[in-house]
């Protein structure tokens, strides 16, 4: 009797079948069936755009006529690009038409604060980090006008900035009488070019704005401003041979913004003498922040996030336990052998499904949330085209990496309950802390939850800038997060490849 | 013995289906382990929070009991799951078949289930709070929390109406999750929804700042109602009285319950 070579079985099915895409096509079928999930994942994008209200309508607190109980809305100036702003300060201008230069030599800065507020550190010897006086070429004297300015800072060396936002180092150091610093501002157009010098002669350039809104006729001076949280502040810079490019006609000194005894300034001072003028002055010329309630983050449209993420994470982790507990897996790994593929198509199909859901939930929440926002009579901070498609798209990102994340914790734990519960308490309980009962050794709540758990992605939705030019207690519950968006998105997509690492090892290994 | 003593109901059906339901709980691996993990995260949080605490002055109004109870924001995720696999498992492998075939009377069962969790998740809480309270009691009198500060004892009366606050809360946490459980009969939907009656609440409270609002959430949310139960300092600038707070956890926990003994009456299992 002989032994003959037995041809093994061979499936008369395409080869089609053993493509990626056909994997992904059966799993996308497996998620497309179920109505109950995809339900949930409707739910999901229904909350996430209905709870926009949330942070908007219910969420005013204040009446624009300042009627019944609630306080009256902050009237707010409106800086060139729409966004909020204190501009309040005292300021020693004669008008200039047409392009001109100034330079001056600053060599003293000095001020006083009675008790430094929480947040701002004592005085230094030129007062508060952010007391400020120099140069300024100002569009008129009304508030939120177009400006630019040189100045000397109280420990922040030499500056310029411009229509509020814009910030740029110049010269180290504190000014000093020993070590005066020289400023000039040179306008060409719409373009205000601005210079430091240690010595009046040698300059270099600091940076150059350009202000497309400037008229021909300016109001070219002397500021100083005092920020410091409190309006019992005041700051004054002493400045030395003065040089104007036009015929000058002699300084008046304003109070722009006014003052008055609530909420504005203290009354500035001009004072001439040969050679030399001194400049006193409070408030601040800066971008208004989160954290004095009186700016909208448009963050607050996708407080639904939370509410949707949790029929999201439910569903996600079922796609993969379910599958073992109807025994399903077995079918599937019989039907896909080789079982990191069937892993990566359904990360693929629950992924996609978490994206496009996060997607389109964000711009409907958006559209929605940001005119219910503006409606509460707080400013809205204006988020350009690019941060609102940041904010949309990273929304998608946040919801699939969490769908990701939880299918990962259901193949390794491979029991709903469990891998439910830890993606929600990893995602939820750190937000919750910061918010919560953590105390830091200086009493304000730290942020290391959210820079090391998948609850960091939530920056990705952040839409109010932070400002290293204004001293401010940049606080999670006003809307800023310790990490930059898409830094924060990338810890939540480190844990979900661990995650997805660890339960691709594991299913390879155990047995189903 | 006869035919007709054989299958003449047992004298005491429900002593009979609360040792059937203990052995069922006692005999398996998962609850233990579950109830240990309550106990290890509670305290392990509370004792990092307790660390990272810093008390400098006497009116720095941080909650030494708040610091210590942190971790029952992680530990109460834990016991929910333990109550929702009280119900969700048997629904999960089928079981539950069997024990209403063993069982018929379906509220008979549902009690048995509920009287033989109360011990162990009792017991879990009880050590759980223990511990993070004698972890706190042994690192916050080091990180400033000291008479001269205000903070005179931390073993008051007060205090011990604070730890049994967070003890019941515990307790009623994983009962309210066995009430879920048994209404949706799916451990993955089950944990989901009462996760979301847990954290979801604080959020919006936080999130929303008009005040009224924002203070009605934290009356009627569990959590936030439950935190109330637990707070030693400012007690009356809370929303509610703590045992108010206990009264709304309480509240939930016996709607739950409730809502799952009509779902499991009058529908198919």
């Amino acid at each position: 009797m002989t032994t003959e070579t037995v041809t093994p079985h061979r499936s008369p099915a395409a080869p089609a079948r053993e493509s990626f895409w056909y994997l992904v096509h059966a799993e996308w079928t497996k998620f497309r069936t179920v109505p109950g999930w995809v339900i949930a994942v409707l739910v999901a994008i229904v909350v996430i755009s209905a709870f926009a209200f949330l942070g908007a309508d219910v969420g005013s607190s204040c009446t624009q006529t300042g009627g019944g109980h609630a306080a009256a809305c902050p009237a707010e100036p409106t800086g060139p690009g729409g966004e909020p702003v204190t501009d309040a300060f005292y300021f020693a201008h004669q008008p200039v038409t047409g392009d001109g230069a100034i330079t001056v030599q600053v060599t003293s800065l000095t001020g006083q604060v009675p008790v430094p507020p929480p947040g701002y550190t004592a005085d230094g010897p030129g007062g508060q980090p952010w007391f400020k006086t120099g140069i300024i070429l100002k569009e008129n004297l009304s508030q939120g006008s177009a400006y630019a300015a040189m100045m000397v800072t109280g420990s922040h060396g030499v500056r310029m900035q411009w229509d509020y936002v814009n910030d740029t180092p110049g010269l180290a150091g504190n000014v000093s009488a020993s070590a005066p610093r020289w400023l000039r501002l040179v306008r060409h157009g719409t373009t205000i070019t601005g210079y430091d010098s240690p010595d009046g002669t040698h300059w270099t350039p600091v940076g150059t704005a350009t202000l497309p809104w400037l008229t021909s006729t300016m109001q070219a001076g002397l500021f100083t401003a005092a920020p410091s949280g409190g309006d019992s502040t005041n700051a004054t810079g002493v400045f030395r041979h003065i040089g104007l490019s036009w015929p000058a006609s002699g300084w008046t000194g304003t109070n722009v913004g006014g003052t008055g005894p609530n909420g504005v300034p203290l009354p500035g001072a001009l004072r001439q003498s040969a050679g030399t003028i001194t400049v006193t002055g409070s408030g601040d010329i800066s971008p208004v922040t989160g954290n004095t309630g009186s700016v909208n983050s448009l963050q607050r449209a996708l407080t639904g996030t939370f509410f949707g993420l949790i029929p999201l994470i439910v569903v996600a982790a079922m796609f993969m336990t379910a599958e073992y507990r109807r025994g399903l897996i077995r079918v599937s790994l019989t039907a896909a052998p080789r079982r990191g593929r069937l892993l990566a198509a359904k990360a693929v199909v629950i992924g996609a499904v978490g994206f496009i859901a996060g997607l389109v939930a964000a711009t409907l929440a958006l559209a929605v949330g940001a005119p219910a926002l503006r409606r509460t009579g707080i400013p809205l901070w204006p988020a350009s085209p690019l941060t609102e498609a940041r904010m949309v798209v990273g929304t998608g990102a946040l919801l699939a990496v969490a769908a990701v994340l939880a299918l990962a914790i259901g193949t390794i734990v491979r029991r709903s309950a469990p891998a439910v519960a830890a993606v929600i308490v990893v995602i939820f309980v750190p937000y919750l802390l910061v918010l919560g009962p953590l105390q830091g050794p200086k009493g304000e709540a730290p942020v290391w939850p959210l820079q090391i758990t998948p609850a960091a992605a939530l920056a990705v939705q952040q839409a109010l800038p932070k400002f290293y030019q204004v001293t401010a207690i940049y606080q999670v519950n006003a809307g800023y997060y310790p990490y930059p968006p898409w830094a924060g998105l990338a810890v939540e997509c480190a844990w979900a490849a661990a995650a997805l690492a660890l339960a691709f090892h594991l299913l390879r290994r155990r047995d189903a | 013995m006869s035919l007709q003593a054989r299958v003449a109901p047992p004298p005491h059906p429900v002593a009979q289906a609360l040792h059937a339901e203990w052995t069922k709980l006692r005999t398996v691996a998962g609850p233990a382990w579950l109830l240990a993990g309550v106990a290890a995260l509670t305290i392990a949080v509370g004792a990092a929070a307790a660390s990272a605490a810093q008390c400098s002055s006497a009116t720095c109004g941080i909650d030494p009991a708040k610091v210590s109870f942190t971790g029952i924001y992680l530990g109460q995720a834990v016991i929910a799951v333990a109550g929702v696999l009280a119900i969700g498992n048997e629904y999960s492998t089928g079981m539950v078949k069997l024990s209403l075939t063993a069982m018929p009377r379906r509220l008979t069962w549902l009690f048995a289930k509920t009287a033989v969790l109360i011990g162990p998740v009792l017991t879990a809480a009880a050590l759980a709070v223990a511990g993070s309270a004698l972890a706190g009691r042994l690192i916050l009198p080091g990180h400033g929390f000291t008479p001269a500060h205000g903070y005179a004892s931390l073993t008051s009366a007060t205090d011990f109406r604070a730890a049994a606050g967070a003890v019941l809360y515990l307790t009623l946490v994983a009962l309210l999750s066995l009430g879920v459980a048994a209404a949706v009969r799916d451990s993955a939907v089950a944990i989901g929804l009462v996760l979301g009656v847990l954290y979801l609440f604080p959020l919006a409270a936080a999130v929303i700042s008009n005040v009224p609002i924002s203070r009605h959430l934290q009356q009627i949310g569990p959590l936030p109602a439950g935190l109330d139960a637990q707070a030693t300092i400012g007690v009356k600038t809370l929303p509610l009285t703590p045992w108010q707070g206990l009264g709304v956890v309480a509240l939930w926990t016996v709607g739950a319950l409730l809502l799952g003994a009509v779902v499991l009456e009058f529908r198919d299992a």
